[in-house]
This record gives structure tokens, C-alpha cells and sequence, in this order.
């Protein structure tokens, strides 16, 4: 593998010299490593680029890593990634993503993820994206996610796009049965002229099934963000959709909440807020010390990493 | 020591808010400044934490003239302020906040000694979000934490700390600030209209209509002032304070 995957393996998966346990390792396409552990195997999808995950029932405690990483301008990474969860186990998936370019031409992931998570398992799923170099071409990491989560089946998933990515176009489908718990927390910076544009949409089918999405951005520069959530309540449920954005010099940030309830015992709610650092947030800061530029930069990182 | 020299601020469409301010506020002295709502007591405080500019008139820390110094200079020379109305921050902690104001990580026991003088358990509130989940009387005991976290604070300025504090939790409010008058170098601006907080100041400046009633020690000025209010008179408001 190298340097470049080096140094974001670092940023994006806790790398330390080497993963321990299951991990595949994608570079520009192909693979920098492969292991599987005796409750989950990784295998080579035969129908298409990608990767097929099985996770043993009542597996515990144990985390699987797959990061990908695009090195340099003008590779289009398409990969399809399949998660098999098996009934009551307890895991977390590593999936961070970095792309460089020092090219003309644009650098782009677009993993797509199915989830297919068995009764009664729990899922921690973390996710940061970055870009990197000084290239003109685009750095896009476009990521899909179809989840399915059976009866008291959890899935938290905490996605994280740090910095330097000029386009993301991220769409996240899900269907929930009894009991079920979807809890996703995205946050995403864009900066200079990048867009980054967010598309869930989630239909609970099962009673007492819950959906929590909660959307933190930052945008500054000229960026741009677009939000859009769907939750289709089709049964006694509970769903909430949170987008909170920051607004920093020229961004701009549309948030378009949508809500079905197709129940009469479907409890559902979306807030939204949209707006600059608040004036007496930046003062608060200064009186205990920090100047404008560091209150706002503080503001900004507890904000993204709430 | 703190000095204003005629110090006034006006609205930018001319109406006067503070009007030839001037007083002086000895190093280690704990002065509570009390007056009718709308007097200009907030104003006062803002000016002197930077958060306004005074049209006119000098302030002075320790002799350096610190007119001219912005909300984070002044607070690098010692200015600390406790706002009035507390600020919520999404995605700071209580902890977080307490180490931005003390300049430096903290550890659980720091926290603990910090968060314990507003009455609250470290071990509750360390990890919570400086949000709207905290009440209001949480909020601003949070707030005040944030001065008592500094470090080298030699001025301390506290807007009205008592207003949504329980009893139980305003006692332990009050042993803070005598601890705080026990401290030689360190001086005390408490924006205050809790007779136990007036008891317990060294000076009382009495604020109206934008200029200063009365200044002086508080056993020449508290006094009257008790006196006047339980005659049913409100001396201030019609300006007959010391007639």
C-alpha cells in the first residue's frame, strides 16, 4: 500500500501500523489487504466489485475495518459491499474513506452498502471521509447505504465528512420492522465551492420501531448542502430528524424535511435550524480569552463532533 | 484596582444609557452595583468587559488603560463576565467550556471543585451539552463556573448571579463570593439586588437612569438604602436617595 493510503488509514480508520482482527483494505480499486477473523469473513463479491461481509450470530465485541482509499486523479472506485449481521451479535464496522488528487482529473469512491442486519443484533457503524491534495480535479466520495434491520435489530451510524471533498452525493434508504432502531448522526463541512447533498429516506413497517437521524453541517465559503429526510411511518413508531447547519461566510444550506404518518399511533417530528454562529456564542468565547477566529473555529468543531 | 473616568455610553441614535461614570474599585475589594431595572448596570458591566464602546471616558486595570482593548485582550489581562443571560452552545460540554475558560485540561477533581461552588455534582454535568436541555438556573450556575474557572482573573464581574438559583444552591453562591473577597488580588463587580449579596459587599454603587446615586462603603449605604425600601419609598427611581 502507499504512503497516501498510509496517511489517511490514519485519518479515517484508527490506523496504527495494522488493524487488528477482520479488514480489507481497498486501494484505488483493488485490494491492500484482506483478513478475516473466526466470526467474520470477508469474501470477494463474484457478480461485481466488492465485498461480501459475514458476521456469525452472537458474534461480540468484535470490530471489522474497510476503508478505501483513492490515491491519485482520474479512477472512478465503484464498489458493492454487503453486510450479513447475524441474529444477537454485537458489532462495529470501520468504513472511512479518502480521496486524493493531484490531477485535472476527478478522484471518486462510490461504495455502495447493504446492511442486512439480523434479529436482535447491534451495529455500530463509523464512517469519515476526507480529501486530500492539490490536483483541480474533483474529489467525490458518493456513498449509498440500503439498510434492512429485522425485529430489535440496532443500527447506529455516525458518519463524518472532515474536510476537503469538493462533491458528495450521499443517499441512505432503510427499512425497519418490530422494534427495530435506526440512530444516525451525519456530520459534514464543506468549504470553498465544494456540495454535498444528503438524501434519507427510511419507512418504518414495524410497531415500536424508532428512527433518529441527526444531521450536523458546517458551510462555509460558497458551498452549498442540501438535506433532504423522508421517514414514512407506517406503523406505531417513533421517528425524529434533526438538521442543524452553520452557516460561514457565502455557504448555503437548504433542509427540506418530509414526514409521513400512515398510522394513527406513528409519533413523528423533525426540527431544523439554519443560521450564522450566534454573535453572543463567538463574545462568550472572547471573554474567556480566545480571539474571533478561535471561538468560531471551537464553535464550529464541537458543533461537527456533537 | 479598576478605574472609570467619566465614562458614558450612548445608543447609536444619540439616547444616553450611561452618563459620566466615575469610580474606582480597589484591588481585593468586593463592590455590588444595585439600582432600578433599566438603570444602566448591564451597560456598565458590558463596557468594562469590552462587549460595548464608550463614547466617551477612560477605563483603567492596574493602571494600564484598557479603553481601547478588545473582549479578548482584556480578557488575557484579567477581565472575567459572567453574563446576564447564559449562552447555549450545541456541541460544547460542560466540560469543554470550563477548560476553555481555565485555559488548560482539567481533571475530574478540578471540575468537581469548580462546578461544587455553584452547586452542581461534576460527575452529573461534565459531559452535558451547554444546550437547552440544562433549565435555566442550571444555565447560569454553568455560566458563573466559567469565572470561577479562570486563571489570574483579577477582575471578576457577575450579572445578576442569583437570578434563577435555588436557595440551597444561592448559600453555596455566597460562600463563593466570600471566598473570592478573601482573595487579595483578585476584585469583585457584582451586579446584584439580593440583600444577602449586598450584605456581604465592600462597596455598594447605587445606578440610575444611567449615572452613579451614591458609591461608598457598604455601612454607610446599606442602611439607608434598606431603610428607604421598607418605608415603602423607592428612593432611587425618584431621586431622593441621601436627601
Amino acid at each position: 500500500m502507499n504512503k497516501i493510503t498510509e496517511a489517511f488509514l490514519d485519518l479515517v480508520s484508527d490506523w496504527k501500523g495494522a488493524f487488528s482482527g477482520a479488514y480489507n483494505i481497498r486501494e484505488d480499486g483493488g485490494c491492500a489487504g484482506r483478513q478475516s477473523s473466526e466470526h467474520i469473513k470477508i469474501e470477494s463479491k463474484k457478480e461485481a466489485p466488492g465485498l461480501v461481509i459475514r458476521i456469525d450470530p452472537q458474534t461480540q465485541n468484535e470490530t471489522v475495518y474497510i476503508p478505501a482509499c483513492v490515491t491519485h486523479s482520474n479512477v472512478d472506485d465503484l464498489v458493492y459491499n454487503d453486510f450479513y449481521v447475524g441474529e444477537g451479535a454485537d458489532v462495529t464496522i470501520v468504513a472511512g474513506c479518502g480521496v486524493h488528487s493531484d490531477g485535472e482529473e476527478d478522484a471518486r469512491h462510490n461504495g455502495i452498502h447493504r446492511f442486512f442486519v439480523e434479529k436482535g443484533a447491534h451495529v455500530l457503524y463509523q464512517e469519515k471521509h476526507i480529501g486530500s491534495g492539490s490536483g483541480t480535479g474533483a474529489r467525490r466520495i458518493d456513498p449509498v447505504s440500503d439498510i434492512h434491520l429485522a425485529e430489535d435489530a440496532v443500527l447506529e451510524m455516525d458518519t463524518v465528512q472532515i474536510g476537503g471533498v469538493d462533491r458528495t452525493d450521499r443517499k441512505t434508504t432503510a427499512q425497519l420492522a418490530a422494534r427495530a432502531r435506526l440512530i444516525i448522526h451525519e456530520s459534514i463541512l464543506t468549504e470553498d465551492e465544494q456540495t454535498a447533498k444528503t438524501d434519507f429516506s427510511v419507512s418504518i413497517d414495524g410497531d415500536d420501531a424508532v428512527v433518529d437521524l441527526v444531521s450536523r453541517s458546517v458551510a462555509k465559503g460558497h458551498s452549498h448542502q442540501a438535506y433532504h429526510s423522508r421517514i414514512l411511518g407506517n406503523r406505531r413508531c417513533v421517528g425524529h430528524s434533526e438538521c442543524d447547519a452553520i452557516l460561514v461566510g457565502s455557504g448555503q444550506v437548504n433542509a427540506a424535511p418530509e414526514l409521513f404518518a400512515g398510522h394513527i399511533d406513528a409519533s413523528l417530528i423533525h426540527e431544523a435550524a439554519i443560521g450564522k454562529i450566534a454573535g453572543e456564542q463567538i463574545v462568550k468565547l472572547c471573554t474567556l480569552g480566545l480571539t474571533e477566529e478561535e471561538a468560531e473555529a471551537r464553535i464550529i468543531e464541537g458543533f461537527l463532533q456533537n | 484596582m479598576l478605574v472609570l473616568e467619566h465614562l458614558a455610553w450612548k445608543l447609536p441614535d444619540g439616547e444616553p444609557i450611561l452618563k459620566d461614570i466615575t469610580l474606582t474599585l480597589p484591588t481585593g475589594k468586593l463592590a455590588v452595583v444595585t439600582g432600578p431595572n433599566g438603570g444602566g448596570k448591564t451597560s456598565l458591566a458590558k463596557l468594562i468587559a469590552g462587549l460595548e464602546t464608550p463614547s466617551s471616558g477612560r477605563i483603567y486595570l492596574d493602571g494600564e488603560d484598557m479603553t481601547d482593548l478588545n473582549i479578548t485582550q482584556r480578557a488575557k489581562k484579567g477581565v472575567a463576565y459572567a453574563f446576564q443571560q447564559p449562552v447555549h452552545f450545541k456541541g460544547l460540554t460542560v466540560r469543554d467550556l470550563l477548560e476553555l475558560a481555565a485555559g488548560e485540561k482539567l481533571s475530574d477533581e478540578a471540575l468537581c471543585a469548580i462546578l461544587g461552588q455553584v452547586g452542581l455534582c461534576a460527575q452529573d454535568y461534565k459531559n452535558r451539552q451547554v444546550d437547552a436541555s440544562l433549565s435555566g438556573g442550571e444555565s447560569k450556575r454553568i455560566e458563573i463556573a466559567t469565572v470561577l474557572a479562570r486563571k489570574n482573573a483579577g477582575l471578576l464581574i457577575f450579572d445578576e448571579p442569583e437570578a434563577g438559583i435555588d436557595l440551597w444552591s444561592f448559600s453555596g453562591l455566597i460562600d463563593a463570593f466570600q471566598r473570592i473577597k478573601n482573595q487579595s488580588a483578585v476584585s469583585a463587580l457584582i451586579i446584584s439586588h439580593q440583600e444577602r449579596i449586598l450584605q456581604i459587599a465592600d462597596e455598594i454603587i447605587v445606578i440610575a437612569d444611567g449615572a452613579v446615586r451614591v458609591a461608598g462603603p457598604r455601612e454607610e449605604v446599606l442602611p439607608t438604602l434598606l431603610k428607604e425600601e421598607k418605608n415603602g419609598r423607592c428612593p432611587l427611581e425618584r431621586g431622593s436617595f441621601y436627601e
